[in-house]
């Protein structure tokens, strides 16, 4: 960990002209990815900035019919909101399948979306990694990938996104609120927020240096069946091999986005339009251009059995 | 106190304090943070600076250069230890690899430097600085190429590598029923909940480690051995230890860095190896591949086993020895085991809980359950059909001490409900998941290790135990003082046990199983002759005193102890040496393992739902904390079967899943209620005790009953550990079609 700096931010306008003022500055929430990375030095920032007490721990109604959640609401709190629970149930079941009850008493949700891989190669510093070194190589991919992602994936980099939630935000077309340097504020749906490797790994997001998080909002409830249904190695407190959050709705009508297979929370029209025809043709959507590595490769079978999972339990339900 | 012959009726047999369920006397500290673990002896070194390790970048090879200058001139530097500075030093003979590297390189994550500074965030920092210019090797990783350069290695502990009796390939040839299959485990990790750490102290030229470790008098030797100073001159203290596993059988780097790290810098310092060093820095189980061959009759009954294992090692280390058991377990007239060591540049492999046996019954009892089947036998029934009451290699001059195992099958069958399982496999469905259930027999040696302790008593009647033994989380504290105040009539709570100290007489460490029987043998020994000295000075015959609630009595006369040991309170020392009972009489653990694992039919997660288990240990002593040991060893043949592997990089030469959010362990979810029975069995000629090991025995087979309850589960027998979703998928899951 270098030294760094440390602050309160007074207000939001503060914090973010805060993070303009001093380079390599980073907002703080929970900390629980970002101490991490400090201590191995893969964050270095020179300068924290506390954006715990400005008032974002909020979740309150929209205009629109929705929900706007505070960018600092705790995911606990997040998950056991009635309404959450009641209009976006897949949400709760998300956040609850993540991590464990202690981490997510401290993750937010602004730090949820955008904590880091969790590539084993990103995390030794001795190892080459594109997105931790741009340029350094990709250890992973002729290495142990078994975690890693499948779609979306580039020839530098083939690191998944490690969220839970933000696979239900995806499902659920929320949108990231920010207020960038100098104060303006700008809005960007969830498809767009997270960012493809492509040939700059290191960029892992929308945001610009300095923009912080303020809020995420859910438009109007969809109705619907909602399930999330996370397949990992033991029974809790492992990251997501494979997820998949799903709405089904009327006349095999359904939704989908899904986790642990892509550098973002992934959704696809496709698989969206094959909902009728069951998990194989919506796997096969779903998975469209797949680039897998011998490690990694089971996920594509796992993805359309645990889709054939959510069907016949729906079926067993009807 | 000599115990070469087999034990009488003695004061243990009370069984007024020793056997019962006894609340860890220890629990308290434990529970409200007071128990001083190494690295938090800030009561004894106040000022202790902060070392962090720097380790190897690369597997193989060596230093060309270290740059240091950067670092010392970084904030809060006090100074930096490496090979080029820190003299020369010795290598205990239970390393393999240094424990200070340079400028050869043995293995990825090797210390080659300590950086000390006045905080840990300032030495973590400025060990980033250390520049070193490598000239890499070619290292061997692989253990499925090198094994086919494996060599026979040495006797390990006076056994050696490889058995062989009658003629096996005659007897296999000829056999009705055959099989012969090859079984993987990979590496794995200690992953004990409190790193290795050290607080180093240097008064004149004598040196005071704080540390954690399981054997202390080894560990003093090793250090003396090392250092290249007289074993008088270092003092280790390990009073409470957060669990070891085996990982703190031996010195490692953080003792030796922070004794040349407190000499350089003339104050004390403490040395935590962190938590993603560990796996390549320190010791783990090594990955075996083993083949099993079983010859039986069409009735079951085995006629010629052979049990052959590849492991590999760094140059000069040992081989896990899987299949150790086999020697032991079953019946059949020919007989080979074999162990070939390959040559590994992988950090070093050592014992982790049941060395040999933990990964030797993953794949034996899954050969039985094949034989099983192949019978058309129920997997119980093999067993006892297989069991044999002497060493099987050696004869019947050879007998077991005591060996129980075919009463563990039955009581532990019949308490698990084990007649109500479908022996056709993939039969059985609830919900969405297939329901499966297996079983397996547990098997672990019973060594016994000569033992001393020291017993006083006030001039109150307070009782205190001194010993090096060591609490490494097992209840040893407890089962001590439920020894001494058996054999001299008090209650538990009058005795005080001090452990960990090698000012204290040397005892057996924990380690193999071997701690709480000969440990508390060795109390015993000292009580006794307390006992001997407490009636001369009552002035009764030695076989007319009594010893009860406090008193020495004879007749209708008493006298207290603490008046008898008067103001200046009296001390005894004492030890057990074992004979050669344990050559005369084969002796281990038995104990048999039932499992019920759901299997989800679209996703092949594995879900346990029920495990149980009967096991003969000899007297249980605390039938608490044997039970709180079985119910961890089961839990960690659990992770063994669905999820606990280092995932070596065959390329780098590294393990690559080195921290706790990786490398997986079970986790509550995954456990579920556990059932454990213990058979009733004293056996003499193992201690005066009459008991046994316990600690290890419940991983030895845990695996396996689950393993097997995969199989009943899918129909999909897997061989290679763990037992991952990839591998079912890839093997034929879903069996149910989507
Ligand atoms: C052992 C372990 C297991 C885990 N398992 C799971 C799991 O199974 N599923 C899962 O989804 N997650 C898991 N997590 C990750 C966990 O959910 C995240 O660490 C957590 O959500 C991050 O939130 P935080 O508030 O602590 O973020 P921080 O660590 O505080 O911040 C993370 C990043 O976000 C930035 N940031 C924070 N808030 C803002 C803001 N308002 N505006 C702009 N930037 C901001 C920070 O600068 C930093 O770069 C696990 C974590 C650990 C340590
Ligand atoms: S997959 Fe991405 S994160 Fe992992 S090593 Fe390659 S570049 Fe780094």
């Amino acid at each position: 960990m270098k030294a760094f700096t440390y602050e309160r931010a007074r207000s939001v306008e503060a914090a973010v002209k805060a993070a303009a003022s001093v380079q390599s500055a980073r907002f703080i929430a929970g900390g629980t990815n970002l101490l991490d990375l400090m201590k191995l030095q893969i964050e270095t920032p020179a300068h924290l900035i506390d954006v715990n007490h400005l008032g974002l721990d909020k979740i309150e109604p929209t205009q629109e019919g929705g929900l706007r959640i505070g960018a600092l609401v705790r995911n606990t709190d997040l998950a056991a909101d009635q309404r959450v629970r009641r209009d976006y149930a897949v949400l709760s079941r998300a956040l609850v399948a993540g991590a464990s009850g202690q981490l997510r008493n401290k993750a937010t949700t602004g730090g949820n979306l955008l904590q880091r891989t969790r590539c084993p190669y990103f995390y030794d510093t001795r190892m080459p990694c594109n997105k931790r070194r741009p340029g350094s190589g990709c250890g992973a991919m002729q290495g142990m990938s078994r975690s890693l992602a499948i779609v979306g994936v580039s020839d530098a980099c083939i690191a998944q996104n490690p969220s839970d939630m933000a696979v239900a935000l995806r499902l659920l077309d929320a949108q990231v609120e920010t207020m960038a340097q100098g104060g303006a504020k700008r809005t960007i749906p969830l498809a767009d927020f997270h960012r493809l490797p492509g040939d700059t790994p290191q960029v892992d997001n929308a945001l610009q240096p300095g923009e912080m998080i303020l809020s995420v909002t859910l438009p109007k409830p969809i109705g619907g069946i909602h399930v999330y249904r996370k397949v990992r190695d033991r029974a809790s407190y492992a990251f997501a091999l494979v997820s998949v959050a799903a709405v089904f709705g009327q006349n095999g009508q359904a939704r989908f986005a899904f986790g642990g297979v892509a550098p973002k929370p992934w959704r696809t029209d496709g698989a969206d339009a094959a909902a009728s025809q069951g998990a194989k043709a919506v796997a096969e959507a779903a998975l469209a251009g797949a680039r897998t590595t011998p490690h990694n490769d089971f996920k594509k079978a796992l993805l359309r059995q645990t889709l054939a999972s959510l069907y016949r339990q729906q079926e067993a339900q009807a | 106190m000599k115990f070469d012959t087999p034990a009488g009726p003695n004061p243990i047999d009370r069984g007024r304090v020793v056997g019962i369920p006894h609340d860890r006397i220890d629990g308290a500290a434990k529970v409200t943070g007071t128990a001083p673990y190494a690295y938090e002896r800030h009561d004894v070194a106040p000022n202790a600076a902060y070392g962090w390790i720097v380790g190897s970048a690369i597997a193989k090879g060596q230093i060309r250069s270290m740059d240091l200058r950067t670092a010392e001139a970084a904030p809060g530097v006090l100074g930096i230890v490496t090979h080029a500075n820190a003299g020369a030093l010795g290598k205990g003979q239970f390393n393999t690899a240094h424990l200070l590297g340079g400028p050869a390189i043995q293995h990825y994550e090797q210390a080659l430097a300590l950086v000390i500074a006045d905080t840990l965030e300032n030495a973590r920092d400025a060990a980033k600085l250390v520049r070193i210019d490598y000239a890499p090797e070619q290292g061997r990783f692989d253990l499925k190429a090198e094994r086919l350069h494996g060599t026979m290695p040495p006797a390990s502990f006076g056994s050696p590598a490889d058995t062989r009796v009658g003629d096996f390939d005659g007897a296999f040839a000829r056999a009705a029923v055959k099989i012969d299959q090859s079984y993987s485990t990979p590496d794995h990790s200690h992953a004990m909940m409190e790193p290795h750490a050290t607080t180093a102290a240097w008064n004149g030229d004598k040196l005071t480690l704080w540390t954690a470790n399981q054997m202390i008098a080894w560990s003093v030797g090793e250090m003396a051995k090392t250092l290249g100073i007289p074993k008088e001159n270092i003092r280790l203290v390990a009073p409470y230890i957060g669990g070891g596993f085996g990982a703190k059988l031996f010195l490692r780097a953080d003792a030796l860095l922070a004794a040349l790290g407190a000499k350089q810098i003339g104050r004390p310092v403490k040395v935590a190896i962190a938590r993603p060093q560990i796996p390549n820095n320190t010791t783990h189980r090594p990955a075996t591949i083993q083949r099993i061959r079983l010859g039986a009759g069409k009735d079951g009954v085995i006629d010629a086993i052979a049990h052959e294992v590849w492991s590999g090692d760094l140059p000069g280390g040992g081989p896990e020895t899987a299949a150790q058991q086999t020697r032991l377990l079953y019946r059949g007239a020919n007989r080979i085991t074999a162990h070939r060591l390959a040559v590994l540049d992988l950090p070093e492999g050592n014992a982790m809980r049941a060395p040999g046996e933990a990964v030797g019954m993953l794949a034996l009892e899954v050969a039985m359950d094949e034989l099983a089947e192949a019978c058309g036998l129920d997997p119980v029934e093999l067993r006892i059909r297989n069991d044999v009451q002497f060493d099987p290699e050696a004869g019947p001059q050879r007998p077991f001490s005591s060996r129980k195992l075919v009463e563990c099958l039955r009581a532990g069958a019949q308490q698990f409900g084990w007649t109500k399982r479908n022996p056709k496999p993939g039969q059985v469905r609830d919900g969405r998941w297939l329901v499966g259930m297996g079983m397996a027999a547990a098997f672990r040696n019973n060594i016994t290790t000569d033992s001393g302790a020291r017993i006083g008593i006030d001039g109150q009647g307070r009782v205190t135990v001194e010993t090096d033994m060591t609490d490494i989380g097992t209840g040893t504290y407890t089962i001590m003082a439920q020894t001494a105040a058996e054999v001299l009539g008090v209650e538990v709570d009058a005795v005080t046990v001090r452990l960990g100290d090698s000012r204290f007489p040397a005892s057996a460490g924990s380690g193999g199983q071997w701690g709480a029987n000969s440990s508390t043998a060795g109390v015993y020994a000292a009580a006794m002759a307390m006992r001997a000295k407490l009636a001369d000075k009552a002035g009764y015959p030695i076989d007319d005193a009594r010893f009860e609630d406090g008193l020495v009595k004879m007749g209708n006369q008493s006298q207290p102890l603490g008046a008898l040991a008067g103001r200046d309170g009296l001390w005894v020392e004492d030890r057990i040496e074992f004979g050669d009972l344990a050559k005369r009489y084969a002796q281990a653990t038995f104990g048999a393992h039932f499992c019920e694992v759901g299997v989800d039919i679209d996703t092949a997660e594995v879900r346990i739902r029920r495990m149980g288990g009967a096991f003969a240990a000899g007297r249980i002593l605390n039938p608490k904390s044997a039970r709180n040991q079985v119910i961890g060893a089961m839990t960690m043949g659990a992770g063994a079967a669905l999820m606990e592997a280092l995932d070596v990089d065959t390329r780098f030469g590294f393990f690559v899943n080195h921290d706790m959010a990786e490398y997986l362990v079970p986790v509550h979810a995954d456990i579920p209620e556990q059932d454990v029975l213990f058979i009733e069995e004293l056996d003499d000629k193992s201690s005066p005790m009459k008991a046994k090991g316990v600690g290890e025995l419940g991983i030895c087979g845990a695996g396996a009953a689950v393993a097997n309850a995969v199989y009943n589960a899918t129909g999909i027998r897997l061989r290679d550990y763990p037992l991952t979703i990839d591998k079912l998928l890839h093997a034929g899951m879903p069996v149910v079609a989507a």
